[in-house]
């Protein structure tokens, strides 16, 4: 297939990734905030950009991370290139060059995601702030929009080069984003023999495995109540969770080899990828503990993003 | 009719509304009804689409029905609920120690506190337990301690549910659900969390199992099936827990020990939270014609091999005859006064009590002793003279059988009805959760309201409805 193309789906499938995560984000944040002060609160909507990683770009524009501004910047700002808007019009610019490998189911999963914004747009008065009685449902739409388009990709899209390369973007975004949320809040994420001061952090906890989808999860994998090590445990090691750096590898991993044996020929980003999951695979919470769990995902978000550099060099921009 | 005045717990009955309810109010002043009704018809959809139904034994094409939900959060300040907290931890701890007693020592009675025939004639009174302990002395994990307000520090236990309380589903469904409908109330609000109730209740579980040499302790949640009114309560809970729901036929009993029957074979249980009332729960020692329970399992308690929660036996504590009693149960076993109030209660059983009651039958309640959810009383303020005179009857003939208290006036919130906002009369159910290391009370509770106007009846099964209850900071 063109390399342009394959430079299509790609993003595409980050793009929308991208998307559902700070909806999620902005959701969790929403929850945090209304807590009393007393559970640890204050600084919630800062550390929602941290977590998107946009926080120096939100300075240079605005003035304080409250809820209205955070909002504005996350969800509507043209200028962000990361907030949800350029997210689905990058998507939806992306979808258009490569309508044909893509189902129609796809397309219009991106696309009626696009015509709602648009509409909530259009329906806004210059400089009026929006409710979160609008930005809600309209998060649900987005979080909708990523479930379809994953859904319609895994059942109906052929299993190429095209389909393969949708996914590589998909898991590479989603193990960028784990590690993110994680390196958020590592500063509340202890490991077992330290003593953990309090249940003040709990929410801070919960609220990772919320933005991840992952807290019934949780009750069932580990059958106990929630503990940080655990958590980290979860969303690093874990293979069975679907978000964790491990399964993301797995799968990346997995589609990689399936573009290398169909084009017949291993290359560099096979083998960066699969010494990564040897890594995960091999590793203990202990482990990652005892280097700083900081530390680990610093280096993991660098290896990750080498990779998509390693995948672009190999197969996208030749 | 008498007349009475309530205390309303946004204006205080004064001209201005408290502090902890300037900005509900101001959102109410702010929103018109149809966004209000908007918002319901959205709540409604919301429930139905989680799935949060009750059945109603009896009614054929209700047997999915969803419990009227309003809207309007009820709001608590911080320090109201500290002493509320205090008060609620205290009167657990009273009723653990009472249960201790009662199936062991008897303290209580050779101090000749109580009337020992209205511990050994109770129905609720389990022989089977005599003799027995409950591990770290905890009988009763889970507690729904059911209070009313009538005024700025008036408040008073009304009925302590000390077996399988319910409702606790409702407390945290009803929070995710306003958090969905009025995001922008919750943004300048600053609300005490209750989500964490069920890693509490799962570390209490957890905390009072029986000691035992390898891995970790087993919790299963015992439901009797998806045709109990509660259903949705034990799978919503077992869901969160992270534990088997399951029902008697998936468990059995051998050599003393509880096991649950999985796709990999027998995998043993240490702590049943079981949803199942004593007389069902066990047919060897109980209702022999029970389906529902687990042949054998009283042997298993009582080799220390399982834990359950609530134990066996605990009614004896929530029964209306002894809660009379329980301003002195707390200060004989905890050498305290009780902070939170009783319900100035006539026993019927006493002559002086019963010459007064009857003297005052008119402004009274009359409760049958062994009575729930709101069957077999008399209102007096309410009821006719042929009603009063036939209840008399009653009365005179079996005087034990009844308590009377005054009518209480129970405090108002604001609720959207029919025809907009207006004050409607409300309780609250705080669930206290008790395990080895003690209790926690996760802020609030679940707020009962009655939606009609005037009732004082908050049953749901008896239209009565539920709403949010906020523990804000004070300001």
């Amino acid at each position: 297939m063109l390399a342009r193309t394959a430079d299509n789906l790609f993003w595409l499938a980050r793009y929308v990734e991208r998307a559902e995560f700070t909806a999620r984000i902005i959701d969790i944040t929403a929850r945090l905030a209304a807590l009393p002060k007393a559970y640890g609160g204050g600084a919630e909507w800062e550390s929602a950009l941290s977590a998107v990683g946009s926080l120096e770009r939100f300075k240079e524009t605005y003035e304080k991370a409250d809820e209205p501004s955070v909002i504005e910047f996350l969800i509507f700002d043209p200028a962000n290139q990361s907030s949800i808007r350029s997210c689905i019009e990058s998507a939806r610019t992306n979808a258009r060059a490569v309508r044909t490998a893509l189902t129609a189911d796809m397309w219009q999963s991106i696309n009626s995601a696009w015509l709602e914004l648009r509409t909530l747009e259009q329906m806004r008065a210059p400089f009026e702030r929006m409710s979160r009685e609008r930005t809600d449902p309209f998060l649900d739409v987005v979080k909708a929009m990523s479930r379809d388009f994953d859904g319609a990709a895994y059942r109906n899209m052929l299993r190429n080069d095209a389909y393969w390369f949708s996914r590589l973007g998909l898991y590479m975004e989603r193990a960028d984003n784990t590690a993110r949320i994680l390196d958020v809040k590592y500063h509340v994420l202890l490991p077992e023999t330290e003593a953990v001061g309090g249940s003040l952090d709990y929410f801070q906890w919960t609220s990772i495995l919320r933005a991840v989808s992952a807290f019934t999860a949780y009750h069932w994998v580990y059958r106990q109540s929630v503990k940080p090590w655990l958590i980290a445990d979860l969303l690093i090691l874990k293979k069975e969770m679907p978000r964790s750096l491990v399964s993301c590898y797995d799968n990346l991993a997995r589609n990689l080899d399936a573009i290398g044996n169909a084009y017949g020929v291993q290359g560099p980003s096979q083998r960066h990828a699969r010494a990564m999951l040897l890594r995960l695979d091999s590793g203990n919470v202990e482990a990652v503990f005892e280097r700083g769990l900081h530390e680990f995902l610093t280096e993991f978000i660098a290896d990750n993003t080498r990779l998509g550099a390693i995948v672009a060099e190999q197969y996208l921009v030749n | 009719m008498v007349e009475q005045t309530f205390w309303d717990e946004m204006t205080g009955g004064g001209a201005d509304v408290r502090t902890v309810y300037g900005r509900v109010n101001e959102w109410l002043k702010s929103t018109p009804p149809d966004v209000l009704a908007a918002r319901r018809t959205q709540a409604e959809l919301l429930f139905r689409r989680i799935g949060i139904t009750f059945a109603v034994y009896g009614e054929k094409d209700a047997a999915e029905r969803l419990i009227p939900f309003d809207i309007i959060p009820r709001v608590i300040g911080q320090s109201e609920w500290s002493l509320m907290e205090k008060g609620l931890i205290q009167r657990v701890k009273a009723i653990n120690a009472f249960l201790c007693d009662i199936y062991g020592a008897r303290e209580i009675l050779r101090a000749g506190l109580i009337p020992p025939d209205l511990v050994f004639g109770n129905p609720h009174f389990r022989p089977e337990m005599a003799g027995k302990r409950a591990p770290h002395d905890v009988w009763v994990h889970i507690a729904g301690i059911d209070m009313v307000r009538t005024g700025e520090d008036e408040f008073y236990v009304l009925e302590d549910n000390a077996r399988t309380p319910s409702g606790v589903s409702y407390m945290l469904e009803n929070r995710e659900v306003m958090m969905r409908l009025l995001p922008d109330l919750f943004s300048n609000h600053r609300i005490a969390p209750v989500e964490n109730y069920t890693d509490l209740l799962l570390n209490c579980l957890r905390s009072v199992a029986p000691p035992r040499s390898a891995g970790e302790p087993v919790v299963a949640l015992l439901t009797p099936g998806p045709y109990n009114s509660a259903y949705y309560e034990h799978s919503f809970l077992a869901d969160r827990l992270g534990v088997e729901l399951v029902e008697g036929h998936d468990l059995s009993v051998r050599d003393g020990v509880v096991y649950m029957r999985t796709t990999q074979g027998p995998r043993r249980v240490d702590v049943l939270y079981r949803r199942i009332d004593d007389d069902f729960i066990d047919p060897l020692a109980f209702r022999p014609d029970s389906v529902l329970g687990v042949p054998g399992l009283l042997d298993a308690y009582a080799a220390g091999n399982v834990t359950l929660a609530n134990a066996i036996g605990t009614g004896i504590a929530d029964d209306k005859a002894l809660y009379t009693y329980m301003p002195e149960i707390v200060k004989f076993y905890l050498g305290e006064e009780a902070i939170l109030k009783n319900v100035p209660t006539w026993r019927c059983r006493e002559a002086d009590a019963l010459k007064y009651v009857r003297e005052h039958i008119g402004e009274l309640v009359i409760k049958e002793v062994n009575g729930s959810g709101g069957y077999g009383m008399l209102v007096g303020p309410h009821a006719s003279k042929a009603e009063i005179a036939e209840f008399e009857k009653k009365l005179v003939a079996q005087p034990d059988n009844y308590i009377a208290q005054p009518t209480l006036s129970l405090s108002t919130c604001p609720a959207f009805v029919e025809n907009g906002v207006a004050p409607r009369h409300v309780d609250l159910r705080p669930f206290v959760l008790t395990g080895a290391e003690g209790s926690r009370v996760v802020p609030g509770g679940l707020t009962r309201v009655a939606m009609r106007a005037g009732s004082l009846v908050v049953n749901s099964s008896q239209g009565g409805g539920t709403k949010d209850t906020w523990v804000i900071e004070d300001a």
